[in-house]
This record gives C-alpha cells, sequence and structure tokens, in this order.
C-alpha cells in the first residue's frame, strides 16, 4: 500500500525528525568531540579550544597514558575482575531468589518478597551504613567491600521473579519433579538455562553498574592498588597533578593536562561503548519490562 | 497453631528455604542492621562505641543540622531540581517517544535511538568531563565559540544562575533516551485498531495523537510521575556530586541532601551532621512514598507499589 502525504502529514515528519534528529546529534556530540580532541595536539587546543575533527593530528597524549601503563592496566585488572566476578555471583543468587519467590510451594513467598522490598522504601542513611561497613564489618580498604557493596538488587530480583512468572510453565517443573529432581536440580538444570535472556538483560545492568562505580571506592578505599577504573579516572578529572602520578612523569616535564586528560577518558570509556552495539537489544528489553510494571 | 503451619512449611521446603538464605543474609546485614543504626543520629558517635556503644546525644545532631541554616538549603534545592527534572524528563520522553512512533524510517529511529541510548551507558564522571570540556573557562566549547564571533568568555563555573538551567539540560540528556524507551513501549502496547480506524474517519497526525496517543498514555504516564515523585528527597547523586564537586562558588545554588551527606563523610568524617541529615531524609522520604503510594492506589491499584 503507498502511503499518502497529506499536509498535516508532512508538517508533522517536520517537526518529529528535526526534534529527534537534534537530541541525536546532541547525545552523540560530546563523544565526538572527546574522541577528536584526545588524538588533537596540546597547542592547538589551547589555542583555538576543542574540535570536531582531530587539529595537528597527535598520538602524544596517548603514549604517555601507555608508557607507563602500570597504574591503568592495574584499574583495568581491579575493574575488570570486580565486573566479571561481582556480575556471576549477583547473578546466580538473584536468580535463585527469584526461583524461590516464583515458586508456589513456598506459601510465605509474598512475606519473603516484602522482606526484601522493604530496603528500598526505607534505609538507615549513608552515615548509618558507612558505619556498619567500616566499624562492624571491618570491610574497609578490601576487595570485598568493593564487590558486595553493590552486588544485589531487590529491583533486579523482582525483576527475575516477573521474567520467571511470563515465562516458566508451572508444566515443565511439574514433570522435572515427577522425575525425582530436587528444589535446587530443578533451578539450576532446568530454571536457569530457560533464563537465559533475562539473565544477559539483567547481567547488563549488573555489569554496567560495577563497570561505572565510583562511589563506592571514593567512600572505603584508601589503597590506590584497590582503585577501580572510574575512580581513578575521577581523581584524574578532579586533579591534574594526580595525572602526572598516574602516568609517573617526573614533575618538571611540562605536561599536556588537557589531552592527556581527554585520552584517559577515552581509554576508560571505550570497551563499555564498544560493547554497546551489543548490548542495546538487550537493553531495550531490560528496560521494557522492567521499569513500568517492576 | 500458625506458628506451627509455618514451621510445617518451612520443614517440607527446606530447600527452598535455604535458597533464599544467601540474600536474606545479605539485606539483614547490608540493609537491616544500618536501618537499626539509624539511632545514630540520636548520638554522639564514636568509633570505639561503635553504634550501640556510643552515648546519647538527644537532639543535638539535629539542632546543629537545623541551625546551620544546610537544612532548609538542602531540603530547597533537592525537592526544586527533582520536580524540575521530572517535569522535563517526562516530557522529552514522552515527546521523543510520540515521535518515534509515527517515524517510518526504521534506520534513522534505529540510529537516534542508538545515539540517545549511549549516555545511559557511561558514568557521570565521563558526563563531568564532557560538560568540562563544553564550559571550562579557557578553552571550553563555549567560550571558544564566543570567542569567534569577539565577544567576552563567561565564567559558568562561578555563576550558579547557569547552572539552574545546565542541570536540568543534562539530565534530560543523561536519561532521554532511557525514558523514551520506556515511553515507546507503553505506545507499541495501544490497540492498532484505534489508529486505523481513526485513520478511516479522517483523523489527522495530531489528532490521533492528541484524541487516541496521549489519554491512552496518561496511566502510564500518572504512574511513573507519582513514583518519581516519591522519590522527590533522594537527588541524583551521583550528577551533582560530579558536575559540581566541591565548588564552593556554585555550592548554595546546588547542595542537596545526598552530596551534603557524603561530603560529610568523606575525608574526617562528621557523623553528627551526616547522621542527622541522613535522618531527616530518610524518614521523610518514607513518608512521600507512603502517601505517594496512597495515591497510585486511589488511581489504581494494580501498580501500588504494595
Amino acid at each position: 500500500m503507498k502511503i499518502k502525504h497529506t499536509l498535516d502529514i508532512k508538517i508533522f515528519n517536520a517537526i518529529s525528525y528535526t526534534v529527534v534528529g537534534f537530541l541525536g546529534i546532541v547525545t552523540l556530540l560530546p563523544f565526538v568531540v572527546l574522541l577528536a580532541s584526545s588524538f588533537s595536539s596540546e597547542a592547538s587546543i589551547i589555542r583555538e579550544g576543542y574540535s570536531l575533527i582531530p587539529r595537528d593530528f597527535s598520538l602524544q597524549a596517548y603514549s604517555l597514558v601507555f608508557k607507563e601503563p602500570d597504574e591503568i592496566l592495574r584499574a583495568y585488572a581491579m575493574t575488570i575482575s570486580l565486573t566479571m566476578i561481582g556480575t556471576v555471583v549477583a547473578l546466580f543468587f538473584s536468580a535463585m531468589t527469584a526461583y524461590v519467590l516464583y515458586r508456589k510451594e513456598v506459601k510465605h513467598r509474598n512475606k519473603l518478597s516484602f522482606f526484601l522490598y522493604f530496603t528500598t522504601l526505607f534505609n538507615g542513611g549513608l552515615a548509618s551504613f558507612y558505619i556498619t561497613v567500616n566499624n562492624h564489618l571491618h570491610l574497609k580498604n578490601t576487595f570485598l567491600v568493593l564487590l558486595l557493596v553493590h552486588m544485589f538488587s531487590v529491583v533486579y530480583i523482582l525483576m527475575l521473579r516477573s521474567f520467571m512468572q511470563g515465562s516458566l510453565h508451572d508444566s515443565i517443573l511439574e514433570s522435572a519433579k515427577i522425575d525425582g529432581a530436587g528444589d535446587f536440580m530443578m533451578f539450576v538444570r532446568i530454571v536457569l538455562p530457560l533464563m537465559k535472556p533475562a539473565l544477559a538483560t539483567i547481567g547488563l545492568f549488573t555489569a554496567l553498574g560495577y563497570w561505572n562505580d565510583w562511589w563506592t571506592p571514593m567512600l572505603f578505599i584508601e589503597n590506590d592498588k584497590l582503585f577501580p577504573l572510574q575512580y581513578v579516572l575521577y581523581r584524574v578529572l578532579s586533579n591534574v597533578e594526580m595525572a602526572a602520578s598516574i602516568i609517573k612523569a617526573p614533575i618538571a616535564v611540562e605536561l599536556p593536562k588537557e589531552t592527556l586528560k581527554l585520552a584517559l577518558t577515552v581509554v576508560s570509556t571505550g570497551p563499555i561503548v564498544l560493547l554497546y552495539p551489543f548490548m542495546q537489544k538487550y537493553f531495550v528489553k531490560g528496560i521494557t519490562v522492567g521499569a513500568v510494571k517492576g | 497453631m500458625d506458628e506451627l503451619k509455618t514451621l510445617y512449611d518451612i520443614r517440607k521446603h527446606k530447600v527452598l528455604y535455604m535458597m533464599f538464605l544467601p540474600i536474606a543474609i545479605y539485606f539483614l546485614v547490608f540493609s537491616y542492621f544500618p536501618m537499626a543504626g539509624i539511632i545514630i543520629a540520636f548520638k554522639d558517635y564514636n568509633y570505639a562505641g561503635g553504634i550501640w556503644g556510643s552515648a546519647w546525644s538527644g537532639w543535638d545532631n539535629f539542632a546543629y543540622f537545623f541551625k546551620s541554616g544546610k537544612a532548609w538549603l538542602v531540603t530547597r534545592n533537592t525537592i526544586g531540581y527533582n520536580v524540575v527534572f521530572l517535569a522535563c524528563y517526562t516530557f522529552f520522553s514522552v515527546a521523543v517517544a510520540i515521535f518515534i512512533a509515527e517515524m517510518r524510517s526504521k534506520w534513522f529511529k534505529k540510529t537516534a535511538q542508538s545515539f540517545m541510548l549511549l549516555p545511559y551507558f557511561v558514568s557521570w564522571v565521563i558526563v563531568a568531563a564532557f560538560v568540562y570540556n563544553l564550559f571550562n573557562y579557557e578553552f571550553g566549547v563555549v567560550n571558544t565559540v564566543i570567542g569567534w564571533f569577539g565577544g567576552e568568555p563567561i565564567d559558568i563555573y562561578g555563576s550558579p544562575r547557569y547552572w539552574y538551567f545546565l542541570l536540568p539540560i543534562f539530565y534530560v540528556w543523561k536519561w532521554v533516551g532511557f525514558g523514551s524507551i520506556l515511553y515507546l513501549a507503553a505506545i507499541m502496547g495501544i490497540d492498532q485498531e484505534c489508529y486505523e480506524a481513526a485513520v478511516i474517519d479522517g483523523a489527522t497526525v495530531f489528532k490521533k495523537i492528541y484524541y487516541i496517543t496521549i489519554p491512552l498514555l496518561m496511566p502510564t504516564m500518572i504512574i511513573l510521575v507519582l513514583l518519581g515523585l516519591g522519590r522527590v528527597l533522594r537527588g541524583e547523586f551521583d550528577m551533582f556530586y560530579q558536575l559540581i564537586g566541591n565548588n564552593s562558588m556554585l555550592m548554595d545554588a546546588t547542595d542537596i541532601v545526598d552530596t551534603l551527606v557524603f561530603r560529610s563523610l568523606v575525608g574526617t568524617p562528621d557523623f553528627g551532621l551526616a547522621s542527622a541529615a541522613g535522618f531527616y531524609q530518610s524518614v521523610l522520604c518514607f513518608v512521600i512514598i507512603l502517601a505517594v503510594n496512597g495515591a497510585v492506589k486511589l488511581y489504581n491499584k494494580e501498580y501500588s507499589l504494595f
């Protein structure tokens, strides 16, 4: 069928394509400026400001970042191991809990859900949390604190339960039960494999949380060997002298401060943005399922 | 009798209850224990005494918090910014969702959506770097452009008035991709027959949107706005802390409860102020959520939180 373009459609299209196109450009632009400027020379930035295309193409900042890459690589290793361990552990236990809340045999499942949900309605405040972690759990300056603080989210657990309610059929579990499978085995052998798309979605949200976390190290970590990437970046951006110490430059050397910051930003954003096209599908699904009815 | 039944139920399904245990312990330790610890707002905290052993100090911490003048300031800022954020976010998300729903060009839709979702993936640390690139006094993009036209550079990091507009703009910038997907899903759930019937009756695009899309989107919108209002006293902490940081010139215009509490805890902690402000926020938040939930329940029982 050929669609007739009447006047109202033409006007509407003009407005909608302009507005959405404009927003698309505005959201993309900073990324382009960041990338282009990080490949520009320091002098051109100081002289003419940032730009959309690299001016005086220069790799100076990047070569400085990677000349003494120990700190950066350590932060990378930190972030990657946190993200991987944290996501796998969080997914397994979250799914297991969701499965318990999904099983109708558990008479008190609504009370258990509310026990979890209540923590999103009321909390003891940051001061009390800080004292709990520092003083009572003695987790300050440990790898564990970075792993645990953001590990479980009630919203994700309840989302996983909704996924199960929508996609699992009682008959599958019934037949497994007749075959003699225990509750835990049923979860591992049947439920987990069937939940793969949901796990991918929640896994991505969790992984993103770990990757972008600068808050936990800022509150609980003083040992710079434990700093993850985003926190290193934060320190560099808020204090240029920090940049010098990260790349172990002698104080006397005149540093390309601006491009160095930009290059570090690119280096720490890179992986997540590169993965983005592959993740997008899952994200869209997750946002759609999760947020309207949590 | 009931206890017996419960015990029997737990014994019968002990594996399932055991599977719940790890998460239960996690939330007991990381949520319920600090909840009990909220009493430090009424204590003169010291490290040796911990939460339970420190001496009581009555309302001293609250007196300090309210007399410092900070209480009113951060309350006003937190609520003010959140209301503006919520309004802008809802408006742009709904508008973009409606536009995208009507678009025919698949690739345009997809590309624009991908770009708009990009900010969602990066931390506010990165966004702060962008903002600095845009607005710094010496070679920020904005001042560079002003320079081309022969104007005087603006000291944006030194003048609060710009941030009343910039903060909502960056909020929308970060969240519009996310929000539009949310509302787009709601639009996709609308029965297509409504539109077909309207077209046969000669409705224009504008009429379709005004008489079908918007009214049918209303329930979702009202629920999401109400839920947003439930969080009105919890600020977008990451954003404020990263974009503004400890900039004293912008502090009064941009300090929110969350940044105040966080700042009192890093470095040399001031537990008195942090715990009083935290108590104030938690309790008020809880009351607001209860009220909002009541409102949602009145509107549509299905969507109530509990």
